[in-house]
């Protein structure tokens, strides 16, 4: 078995057994890359000199006997919108051109306390927004298990990487379905933890309400042993929560019998492929063998969540993109006067994708137009909110399809950008409810694109979704499958 | 037709905080550009704010020295416009539900208490300073961006330049007390702009306002106001309309000068502040807080009136300051007499501080010491014209009254033989001033007893000197 294909817990225990090095793995996953990215382009920069650096350095510890931390030395990829100290973040954007940020976010921060190896940044769509990956101003990535598809997005870089086995994790951000999603399209396990679980401090905002920091991996014991190193309340954000951070490793354990999952009927109408309604449904019929039982359930505002996300997240990125000026750092082009200079700068430094955003962000913001959109969105979203409370009065965690479909071809529904839009429909809401939400790999269509079953929890009720995730995954093996393109197939 | 002005003032003063707003960057005056700051201040991508807890308290203590309510539930919300001083193009500010809102400033107006309705006073972040550089390039300096600033906006209730002026000495003399802001307007902690309205005395609805920015000096205010009163008039006398704008005031050509019309007003799409979570206060400690609040200027002022017996002008020039009220409070505690400790505080003391610059801070001179030596003139020890010298001694030295006397010789002259003997020889030496009193020219009496002063350099008992200068005067020479 080659050293990447072991999941990132083994490959962290192995390094601490001392049966393989910090500097091996890091090897194998800088060949991984150089051999697969230039057809997959999952990452924006690659540190091979950092990386081995690092992993040299752990190893010298752990020569000496001291604790590596509960990463122990595994290699993993960050998604090219968390600043890493010295190093450049791009968002996927011309406008950051240069940029090298002076800090560490939080989440940095702790991997590294957790022994962690950075092998470098991933590809995404422009400042987070996108469902496809193809709005990088860097490349579009494909999909591992089909070249000619696209990853999902917006974390599209970091799904495609851990399911190429070019890291062994991944750091993702979801907004709207950002993680999740993409986990779908590349057979990867996605985690989206509740909102305020882990810091935002040093993630680059595109929606602040509605960003989160998630993982990926290859199943739901690395999405634990990676939530549990980046979890936690952070001074420097006060959205953070100062809730306890639990073992979720320890959470994992203990099986799915006497769980009420809950199963909502909005989730299986118009819309979704039969193929992925079938899997869908298998994995649940799944889960009530297993002992689960299964309990209908009712969303019924799902209809009011993309136009209510389009509103929210729209206009805070108007505002959280205001910063990029070309005054102060990034991409500057000369103008007459102060405003031709941002004119100019913006202009050229962001795709047509962010600029219809700003525009839209702008648009609900204005004045006379505040109470038609943004107060209107606020209320929905107080109710879709309240659709999962009356839900989760009945069930411990629901389940349903991460995406209506499959991974579609590149440059498919690049010029339709509401079929685009509608892609997340299954996932939004767990954004708008700030709910923690996981995908797992539950089988195939007949193209032999991976299919993705979402679990939401309960706000800070990671545990159960990634016990759920566990006993899933220790009865079934969709996880366990690589994409052709791994072995040289493909 | 007769025109009145009515005046709605918004003040900014940056709040005193070791540090900024949102991050821990220090918010001291002065330092070379750009060094009082980090990731947050500059808004660099990924950052997120943290508030400021101790902004909120000093913002709550204004609220509550204002006499406003203060809200349990207040947010922050996002200003958006894109300026090269502001690192986010947004200022996170107060809007819809600010920290404080109608309150109430008192003024003395002819005598009378007049109440200012204030409408809210908020928290927001101040911007950086645009550095315009000899090679013709603009720089920016972010020491500032992020520093707290509460903004005060009155009602439209003053009525005159004068008002306006006298509004806003009371709130920075308040401000002060509370130790919130430092208010110098030279150094741009407290900033001004005046709403200024003119319209045809007797009412009729509030036209379009002009409002008046940039104004660095309360002087400034007043010249504009009243500048701007005159060009309003002015205008509407001829049959034109006043233009909602926003002028700026230029001191060099006492003007103000168009900066914005009404067309060209800012939208700034203001929304809640989502990296910021809402400022909730309990009502225990808003009611603790209410505790700790000093005794404001204006009561402390009518008390000095009522109790004390000084005048308004005195009991204002007093408590302007509060470290001058505390000085001159514990001198009339330890003394009585408020009226003879006022003149000698506001006289001779603040005489001498101004004179050397010194302030209350590095004042030698102890509340104690004054009254000392105001009792060293009671008992007799000085005359009140010796007092002045030794005041003076006391200020340069910080050594007791009593000691300065005893160095220095001050003691009054109330020896009977000793003034006599004084008397006789300035009674030889003035023969003609002595000639006239006799002569029937009372005048002359007050010009002799100064001679008798000066011969003891000030130290001879003046109601002795009266006796026996008078007996001599009247007794000898026939
Ligand atoms: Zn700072």
């Amino acid at each position: 078995m080659s050293l990447l294909e072991q999941s990132l817990s083994d490959a962290a225990k192995a390094v601490r057994a001392g049966t393989v090095s910090s500097t091996e793995l890091t090897r194998a996953a800088l060949d991984a890359i150089e051999r697969l990215d230039p057809t997959l382009r999952a990452y924006i920069s690659v540190d091979a000199d950092g990386a081995l650096a690092r992993a040299a350095q752990l190893d010298a510890r752990r020569g000496k006997g001291e604790p590596l931390g509960l990463l122990g030395g595994v290699p993993v990829a960050i998604k090219d919108n968390m600043v890493v100290r010295g190093g450049a973040t791009t968002c996927a954007s011309r406008i950051l051109d240069g940029f090298v940020s002076p800090y560490d976010a939080t989440v940095i921060e702790r991997l590294r306390e957790a022994g962690a190896v950075f092998l470098g940044k991933t590809n995404m769509d422009e400042f987070a927004m996108g469902s496809s990956t193809e709005n990088s101003a860097v490349a579009a990535t494909r999909n591992p298990w089909d070249t000619g598809r696209v990853p999902g997005g917006s974390s599209g870089g970091s799904a495609a990487a851990v399911a190429a086995r070019m890291a062994f994790g991944a750091l993702g951000s979801d907004t709207g379905g950002s993680i999740r999603q993409p986990a779908s399209f590349c057979g990867v396990t996605g985690l989206k933890p509740t909102y305020g679980r882990v810091s935002r401090y040093g993630l680059v905002a595109f929606a602040s309400s509605l960003d989160q920091i998630g993982t990926f991996s290859r199943d739901g014991r690395d999405a634990a042993l990676l939530l549990g190193a980046i979890a936690g309340h952070d001074p420097r954000d006060s959205t953070s929560v100062k809730e306890t951070v639990p073992d979720y490793g320890a959470a994992l354990d203990g099986g799915v019998a006497g769980l009420r999952v809950g199963m909502p009927a909005e989730y299986f109408g118009e819309g979704i492929s039969a193929e992925t309604e079938q899997a869908v449904r298998a994995a649940i019929a799944k889960l009530n063998d297993l002992g689960a039982e299964v309990v209908e359930v009712s969303l019924p505002h799902l209809d009011y969540a993309v136009a209510t996300y389009y509103i929210i997240c729209t206009a805070e990125a108007s505002s959280n993109l205001a910063r990029y000026d070309g005054v102060r750092y990034g991409r500057r082009l000369d103008g007459e006067g102060v405003h031709d200079m941002y004119r100019a700068s913006r202009e050229a430094g962001f795709g047509a994708e962010v600029k219809r955003r700003i525009l839209l962000g702008t648009y609900v913001l204005s004045a006379g137009y505040y109470d038609a959109y943004y107060l209107k969105a606020l209320k929905v979203r107080t109710l879709i909110k309240a659709d999962f409370d009356r839900a989760f009065e009945h069930v411990d965690c629901i389940a349903a399809p991460t995406s209506p479909t499959t991974a579609f071809r590149l440059g498919e529904k690049l010029d339709d950008p509401l079929t685009m839009y509608l892609l997340d429909i299954y996932t939004i809401s767990v954004n708008l409810a700030g709910l923690p939400g996981i995908s797992v790999p539950c089988g195939f269509d007949q193209a032999g694109l991976p299919i993705g079953l979402q679990l939401i929890g309960k706000p800070f009720d990671e545990p159960t979704l990634l016990r759920a995730a566990h006993a899933y995954q220790q009865a079934t093996d969709w996880q366990r499958r690589v994409p052709p393109i791994v072995d040289g197939g493909a | 037709m007769d025109y009145e002005v009515v005046i709605g003032m918004e003040v900014h003063v940056e709040l005193k905080t070791e540090s900024k707003a949102f991050c821990g960057c220090s918010t001291a005056f002065g330092a070379a550009p750009n060094t009082h700051v980090c990731p947050v201040c500059l808004g660099l991508p990924g950052v997120l704010p943290v508030l400021n807890r101790k902004a909120v308290e000093h913002a709550v203590r204004v609220g509550l020295a204002l006499g406003c309510e203060i809200s349990a539930f207040s947010k922050f919300d996002r200003k958006n416009y894109f300026y090269p001083d502001m690192p986010k193009n947004y200022q996170i500010s107060q809007y819809d539900k600010p920290l404080t809102s109608t309150g109430r400033l008192p003024i003395l107006v002819d005598g009378a208490i007049r109440e200012i309705r204030i409408r809210r006073a908020h928290l927001e972040e101040d911007a950086g300073k645009l550095l315009h550089l000899d090679d013709g390039t603009t720089g920016v300096d972010f020491n500032r961006a992020g520093v707290p600033l509460l903004e005060i906006v009155s009602e439209p209730d003053l009525h005159s330049a004068d008002e306006a002026v006298e509004y806003l000495l009371r709130l920075k003399t308040l401000l002060e007390y509370l130790g919130v802001s430092d208010c110098n307007m030279e150094e741009g902690s407290m900033r001004c702009e005046a709403n200024v309205d003119v319209r045809p005395t007797g009412g009729g609805p509030i036209g379009d306002i002009v409002e008046i920015k940039n104004v660095a000096s309360i002087t400034g205010v007043k010249r504009a106001i009243e500048f701007e009163f005159e060009r309003q008039r002015d205008l509407l006398e001829m049959g034109g309309t006043v233009k909602r704008e926003t002028r700026r005031w230029n001191p060099d050509s006492a003007r103000t000068t168009v900066m914005r019309t009404k067309e060209l007003a800012h939208d700034y799409r203001y929304f809640p502040e989502p990296d910021l979570v809402p400022v909730v206060l309990d009502r225990e400690t808003i009611e603790r807080m209410r505790e700790t609040l000093p005794e404001l200027p204006l009561a402390r002022q009518l008390r000095y009136m009522n109790e004390h017996g000084l005048s308004e002008y005195d009991s204002g020039v007093l408590t302007a300051q509060q470290a001058a009220a505390d000085f001159y409070e514990s001198c009339a505690r330890l003394y009585g007499q408020p009226k003879v400790v006022c003149n000698w505080v506001m006289g001779e003391l603040f005489r001498l501080m101004k004179e050397r610059r010194v302030g209350f801070d590095t004042l030698q001179v102890t509340p104690t010491a004054l009254v000392d030596m105001l009792k060293l003139i009671d008992n007799g020890t000085i005359s009140g014209t010796i007092g002045k010298t030794v005041i003076e001694a006391m200020f340069a030295t910080g050594l007791p009254p009593d000691r300065i006397v005893v160095d220095r010789g001050l003691m009054q002259i109330s020896d009977t033989a000793e003034l006599e003997k004084t008397i006789t020889a300035v009674l030889e030496a003035n023969s003609k001033p002595v000639a006239d009193y006799r002569g029937g020219n009372e005048k002359t009496f007050g010009f002799l007893v100064g001679q008798v002063m000066r011969a003891t350099k000030g130290k001879a008992n003046p109601k002795l000197v009266n006796e026996l200068l008078r007996k001599a005067l009247d007794t000898g020479g026939e």
